[in-house]
Order: C-alpha cells, then sequence, then structure tokens
C-alpha cells in the first residue's frame, strides 16, 4: 500500500459517469422542488400556476432516466454497474452497526450502503417514472389505477427524498468522496483508508503519478 | 365501492398473483446459483475481484418494480386502510408532521395562476349573465337565504387523488338559471373565476342535474380561500377540474366552451370514472 502514499490521485469517476450523476442530480433536484409545490397546500397557493409547475415536473420527471440510459454508452460507467450489482456476504456484514462490525471486512470500489443507494434511487426512478405516466396520461388506466398509481408515487417520492437526503448527509461529511465525483480523482490515502479493496487494485505495476484509469481492472471482472 | 369497486379488486388482485408467481419463479433460479456459488467460496475478501455476491439491482429493480405494480393495482384498497390507521393519530398529533405523509386524505390544492385575491364577503357578488333575460348579480347573503342542498360525496382528481366523503352545501344551480330565465339559444352554462383565468363549462342539462350546486360551505364550515371560497362550483358527478374554484360568474351561453384543462388535454365531459 505504500506505493498508494504521498499525494497520488486515482481516478475514480470518468467524466461520463461524473455527467450522468450530475443530471440526474439536476433533474432530481427539479423533480423534488417542484414535488414540493405540487403536494405541499400552502406552497402550491403560494406559487400558483400549476399547469407551469406540473410541466417543468413531468418534463424533469421523464428526462430522469435519460443520463442513466446514455452511461450505458460508456464502458468505466458500465463496469461500475457490474461492481454495484453484486452484494456479497461482506456486504451483509458491513450493513451491521459499526461496533458490531468486523473488522476484516476488505471494502472494494463500492460499499454495501453505495450500492444499495444507486440501485434503491434507480429503483425509485423507474417507480415513480412508471406511476407518473399513469397519471399524468389519464387515459391509459382506469381511475382505481390512478388512485392506486398516486399512492404509490407520493410514498416513493417520499422515500427518494429521505434517501436523497441521507445520500446528501453522507457527502457533506466526505470531502475527499465529493472531489472523486466533482473531479474524478481521489486522494489515494483516502481511497485506502474507505474503499481498501478497490485502492489495492491499483498496486502491483509501478507507482504512479498521475491518475489511474479504472477500465483496465475492471475490464477482468 | 359498490359493484364496480368489487370487480377491480378481484381483477387486481388475479394481476397480483400473476405478478408474484412470475417474481416467484425468477426468484428460485436465482438463489439456487447464489447458493451454490457461496459454498463454493465461504468467505469472500474483495468482491470485486470476482463475479461473487447476490445481483443486488436485479433484485432491488424486479422487487421495488413489483411493489410499485401491487401499490398500483391494490393502492386504493391500501389507502384506505392507511387512512384510517393514520387519521386518528394525526388528529392527536401536536407536531403536525403526519399531515405531511401522503396518507391520502387530503386535498391538493390546484391554483394555475399566480395569486388569486380574496374578496371582502360583505362586497362579494356573484353574476349571473349571458342569454338570459333577467341578469343579476347575487350577494353572499342573498345566496345564503335561499334553499340550500347538502351533498356528501367522494371527491376525485382526475389525477388519481381522491377524498372520501366530503360534506358540502349550497344551492342548487338549476335555481339560480331558472330564476334568469335563460333564451332559447342558450344550451351551455360558463363559469368564470375571480382569480381571472380559469372558466369551464357544463351543458345546460348538466347543469341542471339536482347534485351540481353553487357551493358556499364544505366541511361544516364556510369554503375557505384554498378551498376557492367564498363561493366554488360543486359538480359531484365529475372530476374537480369541472367545480370551479373562486367562482365569480355563471353565464349562460350557445354553447360548450372548453375551459382551462381542458385547453389542456381533459375531457370536456369530465365524468368520474371515464
Amino acid at each position: 500500500m505504500s506505493a498508494l502514499s504521498g499525494g497520488v490521485r486515482i481516478l475514480r469517476f470518468t467524466w461520463a459517469e461524473r455527467m450522468v450523476h450530475r443530471a440526474t442530480a439536476g433533474l432530481m433536484l427539479a423533480c423534488l422542488l417542484t414535488a414540493a409545490i405540487l403536494y405541499n397546500g400552502s406552497l402550491s397557493i403560494r406559487v400558483g400556476h400549476r399547469h407551469l409547475v406540473e410541466l417543468v415536473h413531468v418534463y424533469c420527471g421523464m428526462a430522469l432516466p435519460v443520463p442513466m440510459v446514455l452511461g450505458l454508452l460508456s464502458r468505466a460507467y458500465r463496469a461500475d454497474l457490474s461492481r454495484l450489482n453484486r452484494f456479497t456476504r461482506s456486504d451483509w456484514h458491513w450493513l451491521r452497526p459499526r461496533t458490531r462490525r468486523d473488522d476484516t471486512i476488505v471494502i472494494g470500489k463500492f460499499n454495501a450502503g453505495q450500492k444499495l443507494n444507486a440501485w434503491l434511487s434507480c429503483a425509485s426512478i423507474l417507480v415513480l417514472l412508471g406511476t407518473g405516466v399513469i397519471m399524468y396520461f389519464v387515459g391509459l388506466a382506469p381511475l382505481a389505477w390512478r388512485t392506486g398509481a398516486t399512492f404509490v408515487h407520493d410514498w416513493f417520492a417520499l422515500g427518494v427524498g429521505l434517501l436523497i437526503i441521507g445520500h446528501i448527509y453522507r457527502a457533506v461529511r466526505d470531502a475527499e468522496a465529493r472531489r472523486g465525483m466533482r473531479r474524478g480523482s481521489v486522494d489515494a490515502r483516502w481511497a485506502v483508508a474507505e474503499h481498501p479493496g478497490w485502492a489495492q487494485e491499483h498496486v502491483g505495476g509501478s507507482a504512479p503519478t498521475g491518475p489511474i484509469p479504472v477500465e483496465g481492472s475492471s475490464s477482468e471482472e | 365501492m359498490s359493484v364496480t369497486g368489487m370487480t377491480s379488486i378481484g381483477r387486481a388482485s388475479a394481476q397480483l398473483c400473476g405478478v408474484a408467481g412470475w417474481l416467484q419463479k425468477a426468484y428460485a433460479g436465482r438463489s439456487l446459483v447464489s447458493a451454490g456459488r457461496g459454498r463454493a467460496h465461504p468467505r469472500v475478501v474483495d468482491s470485486e475481484q470476482r463475479p461473487e455476491g447476490a445481483p443486488v439491482g436485479r433484485r432491488v429493480i424486479l422487487g421495488l418494480l413489483g411493489l410499485g405494480a401491487v401499490g398500483v393495482v391494490s393502492g386504493r384498497a391500501i389507502q384506505s386502510g392507511v387512512e384510517a390507521v393514520l387519521g386518528p393519530i394525526e388528529m392527536h398529533d401536536p407536531t403536525g408532521l403526519i399531515a405531511l405523509l401522503p396518507a391520502g386524505a387530503t386535498f391538493r390544492y390546484y391554483s394555475v395562476t399566480g395569486s388569486v385575491p380574496t374578496p371582502n364577503p360583505a362586497t362579494y357578488q356573484l353574476a349571473v349573465s349571458g342569454l338570459v333575460d333577467r341578469p343579476r348579480a347575487y350577494s353572499l347573503a342573498e345566496l345564503e337565504a335561499l334553499p340550500q342542498t347538502a351533498l356528501t360525496r367522494d371527491f376525485h382528481c382526475v389525477t388519481g387523488w381522491q377524498v372520501l366523503q366530503v360534506p358540502w352545501r349550497g344551492v342548487r344551480l338549476a335555481e339560480l338559471i331558472d330564476a334568469a330565465r335563460p333564451q332559447r339559444a342558450a344550451t351551455a352554462v360558463r363559469f368564470r373565476s375571480f382569480d381571472g383565468t380559469y372558466t369551464e363549462s357544463l351543458t345546460l342539462a348538466q347543469a341542471r342535474r339536482d347534485d351540481v350546486i353553487v357551493a358556499l360551505r364544505m366541511q361544516g364550515r364556510p369554503i375557505t380561500h384554498n378551498h376557492g371560497g367564498p363561493v366554488r362550483m360543486y359538480v359531484a358527478p365529475m372530476y374537480g377540474y369541472k367545480s370551479t374554484k373562486w367562482l365569480s360568474g355563471i353565464e349562460l351561453t350557445a354553447e360548450v366552451e372548453p375551459g382551462y384543462w381542458e385547453h389542456r388535454g381533459y375531457a370536456v365531459d369530465g365524468w368520474i370514472g371515464s
């Protein structure tokens, strides 16, 4: 691990991955703000312009999965998806409270919380999109289903809101993690501390000085 | 929730069984595979080195999509259950936080303009005009002095949210129309709102129904501003957008003119259930 100390930076997210995150975050924020206006009575009346607010909400909502789909064009994005898609026994251990956690767990590029956050967000976006379509195109489904769709949309929106609050809370407490998502690379010492299994993938060759591309290691999977 | 309610629940549960069976099959195969792998490598040190572990993405996505589908087809029934549980708690909740939960029994306040003026109840006037022989304007006190009709019905928004068993009280629209003596050419009624933008229309026959009222009271109280007070329409058999809020004028016209939301895609005949 000594090869990865002293200001060495490791590429964590490629440009494409960062853009997917940025676009999704922007669209999600627009959805949440407009949702609050559409849902909360005192905001609805104060802001008014229901049709305009609704249009912003609907278009941002429909666009929400687009960055993720475009991301599939990127090899690094696909590689990270397959990393996120593997939930091992050590991930279950990681989910335990810190005091009861097994010290021998070696965290890879993503910890269990990050994996769950990614998939819960993705799945919720799809559910919100589906129920939103049922609510918006009123001719598609019978009234009972529109009532059901409204019910599901409301509760999933609440869940997504809480998930995002948690996501932002974690990010606020970790400047290096934020730098990784903003600029792409992270300090090697941070990688060793937070994601030792992933940091280890970068040891073995000669000690690099610039960002190390992630594609090389992930293509072995 | 009578015969039609029962059949839609039956249909819904049949569809649910289909979804559940499919998920079960999908999972049965999956868990065998992962169990086998688990035994081969009991302790995984670095999950990313080899494609081991459960495919969490597929499971979370399928699981939540399944949950969402169950919610869509049976949400109406679940919602009344949630309401029954949360309703009494909400009544005694000093924080008011429970009211923020999407428990269902809440109106969503629609306003299509930037701000709506609050009229002085003492000077408020409701004009009945257009193709009539006796146009006139009613003050709030004059409307209150007319015979009142009470209706308790479920309020349905076309997008799906609903509030069950809302008590309304007001003057039958037919009464105001007949008092104005509509001319032969009049076949429709157009409503105006003092928000300055919203309009709606009914055919004359629809407007004369017993369950179409110029509402003055809702849930036992004068209608609040947010609910469209002091005077709003309540067209019981139709979706909420047909019940003009902040009513300022009733005009007899030669034909039905599509209203605000109807220009934006909703049906002119907004019967509930259509």
